[in-house]
């Protein structure tokens, strides 16, 4: 199938038994902005680490939310807190104290 | 006369704090690091030493420094530091003069009255007297004006006064109750003897109309010895410590040592050195326009002396440095509070049974090297050679207008430039260092390092005054780093680029990192008044406004930013200027939001003054030549 361009992908299910929202519910306790984020993306378009590689804040605040945790461990410690995402956000989403709320979750969790 | 039991209280006191104060100057000289050491042995011997005490006789005892920024509190700090400086030493001379005997025990001066009844009575004694009820007239008018402070701030024009804590208030009480029981035990002494001059004679004289005085009178030299003692033994414990500290701190300040990053004897000196005057606190915009009143340096120094909670009052602040310029003490503030960002997780603070008297400094675990970067995804720069480079810095590319500006100054300056991060580059890694996390911030900083040492170029031209501050301060370059404004006046300076005049009125904001925090006030105003209108606001200098957005605050909210915006935007728009001009990509972004009024960036105010048709004035003539002939 490759060979058309096509490729197996993998499994999209979401399960919510395994997941841990421990990491959404700390960043929800001391940052209460973090509800107002309507996924827009805003965030990611203007992001300095997204320009450089695979980097997207829009999608760690949907995975924080769903509980998957493994990948936003890996991507997290990108983030340079150059704060252009919280200038550009609509929703006025204290966007730089999710990314240091969610490192600092980790390290209690850990 | 020459004992009384009542006088122990006071002595064990006096005792008390005079040892203790040696013991912990000696704790705190062994604490130094070796070159500061030095320092303060060539401070003792040197200049600074006669500069220590003009400088503590001009604020510790008059307090100038407060008096200019604020007349009535300055009196109430005066009247009660110098007065009873006077007090302590003209009873000194009294008891020397007046007493049985010379070089008396300090219980002698401090209760002259007591052991002397008769004294005072005519002459040269009686004109004494007058003076010393004039001292104690002086230092409970300050009370006065400092009780009614406690529960009406605004007296001495201050919106809040600082809260304080359990022991605080006991020590608070017991200063009180000094003076008033020192002046009624004197004026019942006197009234019983029929002496005292116009404050305690006259007192004394209508007390003992009335009231047994002669018995009434030792009461209240018990209670005049007992508050002194308090006062004295809980010293150590309460913010009155900056009494004996402030000495200290003055004379290493003129022996030129600093805060630097690191914690130790200087930070803990500067700490106790806090007297919780309130002056950063009414300075505060987070208190004047967010309300938020429990995070402000005075409180931070309460935290760390008392080991509170730290970590959060550090991170809360918008590290605008206006408390800095105002404070009374020079205390560094900002240094203080990015030593405990950093200090943040690491931190292990000791505690032992000597609470706070013998509390060794919390110590500070430094931070384990990281396994892995951070940021290894970044790819290794390779940029083409040039002589001067433009770093725009994200904010810049957040705001394509100054972008564009400085492009085109940049093009009409006619320098072999190059545009470092056209592409969008890497943070500088201030943010980063504003948080605490020095080790990420390195990697950034290295990163820009190399890539900047690659073009090798001589001149570094930055549009962000964040930017500028960190590759000033914490980069290890040998080129010339220079903010827009700073290029600009350059440029105008050897006539490089002409100029038009704009005529409008522009009020000026000078950003907080730039002003402040770099030192650089001047530059952007001689090229602001080079092509408009300058108008003078009332936040200049070392008192301009911070707009809010700062990056230093993590945890403030995006209503509370708009709110600190929106009262810095009126302030500055008071005269109706036609621009509100600032230097900083930041600033814009978050008055533009707020304000209807224009706000520009001096480098677009720049770019549009440019002159880049020149005009040649032979051109016109032919012009002129030829329409000329179409008429006939």
């Amino acid at each position: 199938m490759s060979k058309f361009g096509f490729s197996i992908s993998q499994c999209r299910q979401i399960d919510y038994e395994s997941n841990s929202r421990r990491i959404a519910e700390y960043i929800f306790e001391n940052e209460p902005s973090f509800r107002l984020c309507i996924e827009c993306g805003g965030c990611s378009a203007t992001c300095t680490t997204g320009n450089l590689t695979d980097f997207s804040l829009r999608e760690l605040n949907i995975l924080i939310k769903r509980g998957e945790n493994d990948k936003v461990r890996r991507n997290l410690n990108k983030c340079m807190l150059c704060g252009k995402c919280s200038l550009v956000c609509p929703r006025g989403v204290n966007t730089r104290n999710i990314i240091v709320m969610a490192k600092k979750a980790f390290q209690i969790s850990d | 006369m020459h004992f009384d039991p009542f006088i122990i209280p006071f002595n064990i006191g006096l005792y008390f704090i005079l040892l203790y104060v040696v013991t912990r100057s000696v704790i705190w000289f062994r604490d130094l690091s070796r070159p500061d050491k030095l320092r303060l042995q060539r401070g003792f011997f040197g200049i600074a030493f006669g500069l220590s005490i003009k400088e503590i006789f001009m604020e510790s005892l008059i307090h100038r420094k407060i008096l200019k920024t604020n007349l009535r509190l300055g009196f109430m700090h005066m009247s009660l530091a110098f007065g009873w400086f006077l007090l302590i030493f003209f009873g000194t001379v009294e008891a020397d003069i007046f007493g049985t005997k010379h070089l008396n025990a300090p219980y002698k001066a401090i209760f002259f009255r007591f052991f002397n009844p008769d004294h005072g009575r005519m002459g040269f004694e009686a004109a004494y007297g007058f003076l010393m009820d004039l001292i104690l007239a002086f230092i409970l008018s300050g009370l006065l004006l400092a009780v009614i402070k406690r529960f009406y701030s605004r007296i001495v024009g201050m919106r809040k006064t600082t809260r304080l804590k359990v022991t605080d208030r006991i020590a608070l009480t017991s200063l009180w109750l000094i003076f008033p029981s020192r002046l009624l035990a004197e004026s019942f002494t006197c009234g019983a003897y029929g002496t005292g001059s116009f404050l305690t004679g006259t007192l004394g004289h209508w007390l003992a109309s009335f009231l047994p005085a002669q018995q009434m009178a030792y009461p209240f030299w018990w209670l005049y010895s007992i508050s002194l003692g308090t006062f004295f033994v809980l010293l150590p414990v309460t913010r009155y410590m900056h009494i004996p500290t402030e000495l200290f701190l003055i004379f290493m300040r003129n022996s030129g040592i600093r805060t630097g990053d690191k914690s130790g004897t200087y930070t803990e000196v500067q700490t106790y050195s806090c007297s919780s005057c309130g002056i950063c606190i009414d300075t505060c915009q987070m208190n004047y326009s967010a309300g938020i009143t429990n995070m402000q340096s005075a409180y931070l120094m309460k935290a760390i002396r008392n080991n509170g909670d730290v970590a959060a009052l550090a991170e809360n602040c918008l590290m605008c440095g206006r408390c800095d310029a105002k404070c009374p003490v020079g205390i560094e503030l900002s240094p203080i509070r990015m030593i405990r960002r950093r200090a943040q997780e690491a931190e292990n603070g000791i505690r032992n049974i000597y609470k706070g008297y013998f509390r060794s400094r919390q110590i500070i675990i430094p931070e384990k090297p990281g396994l892995s970067s951070n940021y290894d995804f970044l790819q290794e720069p390779e940029p083409e050679k040039a002589d001067v480079l433009f770093f725009a810095g994200c904010m810049t590319h957040l705001t394509p207008s100054i972008k564009k500006s400085m492009i085109k100054i940049l093009d009409a300056s006619g320098l072999n430039y190059k545009f470092i991060d056209e592409q969008g580059g890497v943070c500088c890694g201030r943010p980063l260092m504003l948080a605490g996390q020095d080790k990420e911030a390195r990697e950034l900083i290295n990163y820009n390092s190399q890539m900047i040492w690659k073009t090798g170029a001589h001149t570094l031209v930055t549009s962000c005054p964040i930017c500028y501050k960190v590759f000033k301060e914490s980069y290890y370059l040998d080129v010339e780093v220079l903010h827009h404004t700073q290029f600009i006046k350059m440029l105008i300076d050897d006539s490089s680029v002409k100029l038009n005049f704009i005529r409008k009125k522009v009020a000026y904001h000078s950003p907080c990192e730039l002003g402040r925090g770099s030192g650089v006030f001047e530059d952007p105003k001689v090229v602001l008044s080079h092509i408009s209108k300058l108008e003078k606001t009332n936040f200049e200098d070392e008192n301009s406004l911070c707009c809010g957005g700062s990056l230093a605050n993590i945890k403030l909210s995006s209503q509370n930013k708009n709110r600190i915006a929106l009262d810095a935007v009126n302030e500055l728009t008071r005269d109706n200027p036609d621009i509100l001009a600032t230097a900083c990509p930041l600033c814009k972004k978050t008055f533009a939001r707020v304000t209807g009024t224009r706000v520009a960036d001096i480098s677009e105010l720049v770019a549009e003054a440019l002159n880049t048709k020149v005009i040649n004035k032979n051109c016109i003539r032919q012009l002129i030549s030829v329409t000329e002939p179409a008429n006939n």
